[in-house]
């Protein structure tokens, strides 16, 4: 297919019509709305089911009702809309039928503003929902990245059973870029063994629920979990390494932060630094052992995130304290401009001396002097 | 390569719409790019921009802090983006809406009276046509013929009787354009 | 000579598992739970019906009905139910949902799957109490009524008074079916069956969305002998919540059971 500019958005919804996307159902909320806009007249047009619900929580049940059918089904929202979907993909997890969450992130906490923010990263990769519950979480950077992970994680939550939430930024979603749409596919109704579409008389009768009464049976569905996480662990993890041969300093940054610290380390090459870029594609799974690997040629890290240094525990525990770790971030909704992160290049780069102060600490201190 | 522009105006002065065709002209060019606009509440009826990026290698950051070039079509765009540009980056001014000259003087400042020229051509929505041309005096990586063609490619089919009077808007902003440059001191 | 066989004027239903049911005694989800089990087979629907349980007392009501269910978050069912129906339209897809569930918690799913016309059959339990937590106070309990979470009898000044569900819903377009009954006598018993065969019949029409209210006992948490239960419900529900026909479309009113 050729090329055609698309908006972030758009592409996301265009991509799981393509996907096979049998149902949507969500809210209104920036900067996400285009994906509902689109899909409210997308989904009619080929007698796909389309419900824009009474509120977010209307909208995730619908989700977990028509997931329980086997059916493609998603829903995308803006993090406070995601923080009221939280009770459903709990639900999901626990129920173990495939779904999928976009959530197109805006400066929080509280209802926050609508610029682009990477400050649900946790609530996404660690919290969230209650209850104990692995997810998959891709971190698309690109419009063509979105596209690509929107037919991915289709893929990937049949396959495991899980939710697969796609999290980008405002950027990303209100973004155009070139990119190309996979073939339309036909939407295929596979016939899980698990689904409960009705027995038509042909079948014994199926349940599907979340409750295990029996702690010892709970135990047993949480472990179950677990192990199939473990697959998804060895299996599905993604990213994208830039100018990392030689590199001295490994950036890690994933979404917009990714790609303005990518300018930032063009020009410092251009100037000398040896500096590379990993940009995590999957986020959860995280790229632990590949960070780990890297701690035996690179002297110093740097996390950049739009966040407060969410992602930046992750790095740690990856890299283990064998190299020191640095973090630059901008939360509240401010997306950075790659001269800050040169900055914080050339500053490292400069400083031949392990830093061993605490990242987060000496980043606010740095940041509270600028501010 | 790689070049940044912004272009900011009113919303309604189809200020979006100019940055699309831009990307449109450069994707179709095979480069690649980015755009992205403000947005939120400050498009209802605010001032409104985008931020169009092109490169030939896979581009980083799709904002800017001090883009080498810009578009102001109006006064509050070019109060913001006249201390904002870069060094030596062009600044297109829609002269018709503003009421002062430039201040900086280590910046090109175009004047183009976009109104006017819009108005003589028959068609005031043509404004930022005009200014993109101008936009292109200073852009050798994407073309005149470029653009034509992304309009011609990408225009809506109930807009297409529209493509000739476009086209012209583009051309005397551009020549309008090269007359500033050609008065410029060296 | 009449042979036992001719005698049987009573046998578990085949929409209905042999699973004993965990319900109190003296409890009418009980009840509730066979007239709906009886609708479903003599409609010949059991296989391609879909049930929605809610949480509260009739969490467990899968494990008692054979048709494949799903179980809800907290008054979430009409949302889930929803999901199922919008992708699977030629299945019959019903919940079974307390006042909790329905009328507290899940209030805004129950009345935006109503005004959107869902065509799906709720099945709304009236008892006037959180039964499943241990009786408290729910948007349902009488004025003056003495609950764990409501010690001294509800006081309306402090608490609110209670919400008419079966009203409010027959306000909206997009229901089609809508009544109130009692399960407090075999005569209200009959009028409560017909009441949910017709409610299915509306979904199997598409008709719009179908609700049946019964007004039901809770023996355990009220305190009383499911005797007394029954009374209550007679000489108090009732007053307060009267029974009636809130809305039936014309189309419905054709139907001829």
């Amino acid at each position: 297919m050729p090329k055609e500019l698309w908006k972030g958005n758009e592409a996301i919804a265009e991509a799981a019509v393509r996907a096979g996307l049998e149902a949507y159902f969500g809210y209104p909320i920036t900067p996400q709305t285009e994906v509902l806009e689109y899909l409210s007249r997308r989904m009619p047009e080929l007698g796909r089911a389309f419900v824009q619900a009474e509120s977010e929580l209307g909208a995730v049940n619908m989700v977990y009702g028509a997931a329980c059918t086997g059916v493609r089904v998603m829903s995308s929202s803006s993090s406070p809309g995601v923080s009221l979907m939280m009770e459903g993909l709990s639900y999901i997890a626990g129920t173990e039928v495939p779904a999928v969450l976009v959530n197109v992130m805006r400066g929080g906490p509280g209802l926050g503003n609508i610029a682009p923010a990477q400050s649900d990263y946790n609530q996404a990769v660690h919290g969230g929902g209650h209850g104990d519950y692995p997810r998959i979480v891709l971190a698309p950077a690109s419009v063509q990245e979105a596209i690509d992970l929107t037919v991915l994680s289709f893929d990937l939550a049949e396959k495991y059973r899980m939710i697969t939430m796609l999290i980008l930024d405002g950027a990303i979603g209100q973004m155009m870029e070139p990119a190309e749409m996979p073939e339309m596919k036909p939407v295929h109704r596979q016939d899980f063994d698990w689904a409960t579409n009705g027995t038509m008389g042909k079948r014994e009768r199926r349940l599907l629920t979340s409750i295990y009464l029996n702690p010892l049976d709970e135990e047993q569905t949480n472990l179950r979990l677990l192990n199939r996480w473990k697959e998804v662990q060895a299996n599905e993890v993604r990213y994208k390494e830039y100018f990392i041969d030689d590199a001295e300093i490994v950036i890690v940054g994933f979404g917009t932060a990714g790609r303005v610290a990518l300018s930032a380390v063009r020009t410092a090459r251009e100037q000398g630094i040896k500096v590379g870029l990993l940009r995590p594609i999957t986020v959860s799974p995280f790229p632990t052992e590949r960070l780990s690997q890297l701690t035996g040629q690179a002297r110093a890290f740097l996390v950049t995130e739009m966040n407060m240094g969410q992602m930046l525990d992750d790095v740690q525990l990856a890299v283990r304290g064998r190299v020191p770790v640095e973090f630059y971030g901008r939360p509240g909704g401010v997306v950075p401009f790659p001269d800050e992160i040169l900055n914080e290049i050339k500053r490292i780069a400069s400083s031949p001396t392990a830093d061993h102060t605490d990242a987060r600490d000496a980043w606010l201190t740095r940041m509270t002097e600028r501010v | 390569m790689q070049k940044e522009i912004i272009i900011a105006g009113f919303g309604g002065q189809g200020v979006l719409f100019g940055g699309q065709v831009l990307a449109y002209a450069a994707m179709d060019t095979g480069k690649d790019v980015t755009w992205i606009p403000s947005y939120g509440p400050e498009m209802r009826g605010g001032t409104a921009n985008c931020t169009v990026v092109i490169a030939d290698h896979e581009i980083g950051s799709p904002l800017v802090k001090n883009p080498p070039l810009a578009i102001a079509l109006n006064l509050p765009s070019f109060d913001k983006y006249e201390s904002q540009l870069a060094a030596g980056g062009t600044l297109i001014v829609n002269q018709s809406m503003v009421d002062r000259s430039a201040q900086r003087n280590d910046i090109h400042v175009i004047m183009v009276p976009c109104n006017e020229i819009a108005e003589e051509i028959g068609d005031k929505k043509l404004m930022n046509m005009v200014a993109m041309g101008a936009l292109l005096s200073a852009l050798p990586e994407v073309s005149l013929k470029d653009v034509e063609k992304a309009l011609e490619g990408h225009l809506p089919a109930r807009h297409k009787h529209l493509l000739p009077k476009n086209y012209e808007a583009l051309k005397r902003g551009f020549e309008h354009a090269q007359k500033e440059w050609d008065k410029a001191p060296a | 000579m009449t042979t036992p066989a001719n005698n049987l004027v009573y046998e578990r239903p085949e929409a209905f598992t042999e699973t004993p049911t965990h319900y109190c005694p003296g409890c009418t989800h009980g009840v509730a739970h066979r007239l709906v089990a009886e609708v479903l087979e003599e409609m010949n629907i059991t296989d391609k019906t879909i049930g929605v349980a809610p949480v509260g007392c009739a969490v467990f009501a899968y494990n008692y009905f054979d048709v494949d269910f799903v179980e809800a978050p907290h008054g979430r069912a009409p949302a889930m139910a929803t999901g199922v129906k919008r992708v699977l339209p030629d299945r019959v897809v019903f919940t079974y949902q307390g006042d909790g569930d329905l009328a507290s918690i899940g209030m805004g799913e129950i009345v935006h799957a109503a005004a959107r016309g869902e065509n799906l059959t709720v099945i709304f339990i009236n008892n006037a109490n959180f039964g499943m937590t241990g009786g408290q106070m729910a948007p349902t309990t009488l004025p003056g009524m003495k609950t764990s979470s409501s010690q001294n009898g509800r006081d309306v000044e402090t608490q609110g008074y209670p919400i008419k569900v079966s009203e409010m819903l027959s306000t909206l377009e997009g229901v089609g079916y809508c009544v109130r009954r009692s399960l407090h006598d075999p005569k209200n018993i009959r009028l409560a069956k017909k009441a949910i065969r017709t409610a299915f019949e509306t979904q199997v029409r598409g008709l719009g969305f179908s609700m049946v209210e019964l007004l039901s006992t809770c023996p355990t948490n009220w305190g009383m002998t499911p005797v007394n239960s029954l009374k209550f419900v007679e000489e108090h529900m009732i007053p307060a919540y009267p029974l009636g026909d809130y809305k039936i479309s014309d189309a419905i009113k054709q139907i001829k059971i």
